[in-house]
């Protein structure tokens, strides 16, 4: 999978998603897709995002991209400590846990 | 009392004025939920505190201190939505033992104004989808046709709603997931103006387009049910400064004068059912003669606002599902050796097992969308459509207050008919979408019954922040519909 260097001239060229692709993004998501998913997937990808591509006939010179629909306003509060839980409330759902702190697997 | 039919203000007076206790009145709900759920499978989790919760709203009656606008109202509560020590699950097996230590704001304002939770409401897991069909739980089946999808996300709550297992219900929307449903089992539907409503404790789907909102039996719950949970929260940065109107109190059917604009990308019949097409025409004209002008209006992004809500929803997600790590809660896989393992491969696995295949399609295309050299091409390119997109629909409204539509081009579909082609299953959001990208209200309200038996609802559009002209509209659609006393036979 090679990185598109065309996007800023006429938008999105989609490249065909294969197998390969599926694994990649599945990786970086951080996502088990099973072996017998993956073609199913990029079939279906492929579709879905075939049909983005009407998004890049779009002019948008100069247009700034929204994200967020309504007014942003600034929101500010008094740099006060507040406790709404406990370590207990908050531990409460841990699958694993000691005392109040949850097991994981070794990270480093 | 007629707790079928009557209207929450209703109920409401009744309970005050003694005439009811709020344990019947929940009682009433939950026989039916016993007698009927089990072929519906509205609901996911009961709540077994909602007797004693009912009773304590009767002590403050019979003490006389004052109770809120919803006192003793049972509500279903879509499973999107946190619920202090009620299990909450957003339909997905990653989140099926989580058991939130606080409420949503939304649920801690129904509480506050007296309202009593039943119970939490099936869905499409993650609010990823338009059947039900995706929920861990099983699909739920439409009130009107058992073989029929109730719609999606907020399947479980239109359900419910439809065949009175609630007084009233919440839902939430990111593409169509409150009006989409709302249409498909005839009941009311509101997505208000992004930033009227709270989204903390609200499982995050697409943080730029979800909102919480009523499905409920009529317009004048609808109105009632926004007064309580609309309003600026601390906790939710995006919710508005701006005063809540009283929807309740300034709810007008009279709409003589009023500019109604209709949709010219859903005029004609091409790719309409018949029935939706007869439904949003008599619409127009019922609209008419109340003395309301009905003017075109064109959003020509129409077609494409499928692929940005794709697009953006996915991209959001991806983000948004990143939390799900079998860490501090939800599903973890069980490892047989956890200090041999990778961290890359214990999230891995436990996300692979956790979640269901629509949300994993999502997430791949929001990752791929999202992915370096990608970005630029995808989402800021989508996010560029959107603000033409809502500029249209600005310069729209100013030729009209309201904006008609259909809510889909077809009724209910059956239950697995679309499942197998994503794609066909995207295209039911057309009219939907749209109103999310903008940030507009919409809404749902039920008009007709189509010839196979089935409810068509009609689609109403307001400006930013303007859900009273909008629910004004509905008002009068409604008292013209025919389909007062007209319920599924469940």
């Amino acid at each position: 999978m090679v990185p598109n260097d065309n996007s800023k001239a006429s938008g999105i060229q989609i490249q065909k998603i294969d197998d390969l692709t599926i694994e990649h993004i599945a990786k970086l998501a951080r996502l088990k897709i099973d072996n017998s998913q993956i073609h199913e997937f990029s079939d279906q990808l492929s579709k879905v995002l075939n049909y983005f591509e009407q998004i890049a006939k779009v002019d948008t010179t100069g247009v700034e991209p929204m994200v967020t629909p309504t007014e942003i306003e600034e929101v500010w509060r008094d740099d006060v400590v507040s406790h709404d839980f406990t370590a207990e409330e908050m531990t409460g759902n841990a699958p694993s846990k000691m005392g109040n702190l949850f097991k994981v697997p070794p990270v480093v | 009392m007629d707790l079928l039919n009557a209207s929450m203000a209703d109920m409401r007076e009744a309970i005050i004025d003694k005439k009811i206790k709020c344990v019947e009145v929940s009682k009433f709900f939950l026989d039916r939920i016993d007698k009927l759920d089990k072929k519906l499978n509205s609901y996911i989790t009961l709540n077994e505190k909602c007797l004693a919760e009912a009773a304590r709203i009767d002590e403050k009656i019979q003490k006389s201190e004052s109770v809120g606008l919803l006192a003793g109202i049972p509500f279903g509560i879509k499973d999107m939505l946190c619920t202090k020590d009620l299990k909450t699950t957003a339909g997905s097996k990653i989140l099926d033992n989580f058991v939130p230590p606080y409420d949503s704001t939304v649920v801690a304002r129904l509480k506050n104004a007296g309202a009593i939770v039943l119970g939490k409401l099936n869905q499409d897991e993650f609010a990823m989808g338009s059947s039900n069909e995706t929920s861990f739980f099983g699909p739920c089946r439409n009130p009107w046709n058992l073989d029929c999808v109730p719609g999606g996300s907020s399947g479980g709550s239109a359900v419910a709603q439809a065949a009175r297992l609630a007084a009233g219900t919440i839902g939430t929307d990111t593409g169509g997931s409150i009006r989409q449903p709302a249409s498909f089992c005839g009941i009311v539907g509101v997505k208000p103006t992004y930033g009227r409503v709270s989204r903390y404790g609200i499982v995050a789907y697409a943080s730029s387009l979800d909102q919480a909102g009523p499905m409920v039996s009529n317009v004048e719950d609808a109105a009632l049910v926004l007064e309580v949970i609309c309003g600026k929260d601390s906790k939710d940065s995006t919710t508005s400064q701006r005063a809540v109107p009283n929807f309740y109190k300034n709810l007008n059917s009279n709409i003589k004068g009023m500019k109604i604009g209709v949709l010219k990308e859903a005029m004609g019949s091409n790719g309409m059912n018949e029935d939706v097409a007869l439904a949003r025409d008599q619409a127009h004209e019922e609209l008419k003669k109340m003395g309301a002008e009905i003017i075109e209006v064109s959003i020509p992004l129409t077609a494409q606002s499928i692929p940005m809500y794709y697009l953006i929803a996915a991209s959001e997600a991806s983000s948004n599902l990143a939390r799900y790590d079998g860490v501090k809660y939800g599903f973890r896989k069980e490892f047989k050796n956890l200090e041999a393992m990778s961290l890359d491969d214990f999230y891995s696995e436990t996300r692979g097992e956790g979640f269901g295949t629509e949300v994993k399609r999502r997430i791949i295309i929001g990752t791929y969308c999202l992915s370096s050299g990608y970005y630029d091409a995808f989402y800021n390119k989508a996010s560029q459509v959107r603000r033409l997109l809502t500029q249209q629909y600005l310069e729209a409204f100013k030729k009209c207050d309201v904006i008609l539509s259909p809510v889909t081009s077809a009724p209910a579909f059956k239950i697995g008919e679309r499942v197998a082609d994503p794609l066909a299953m995207y295209l039911n959001d057309i009219f939907t979408t749209s109103t999310n990208l903008a940030g507009l209200p919409g809404m749902s309200v039920p008009f007709r019954i189509s010839k196979q038996g089935l409810p068509i609802g009609i689609q109403l559009t307001g400006g930013h922040f303007e859900e009273q002209s909008m629910l004004n509209v509905a008002a009068a659609l409604e008292a013209v519909n025919g389909l007062k006393g007209v319920h599924p036979n469940v």
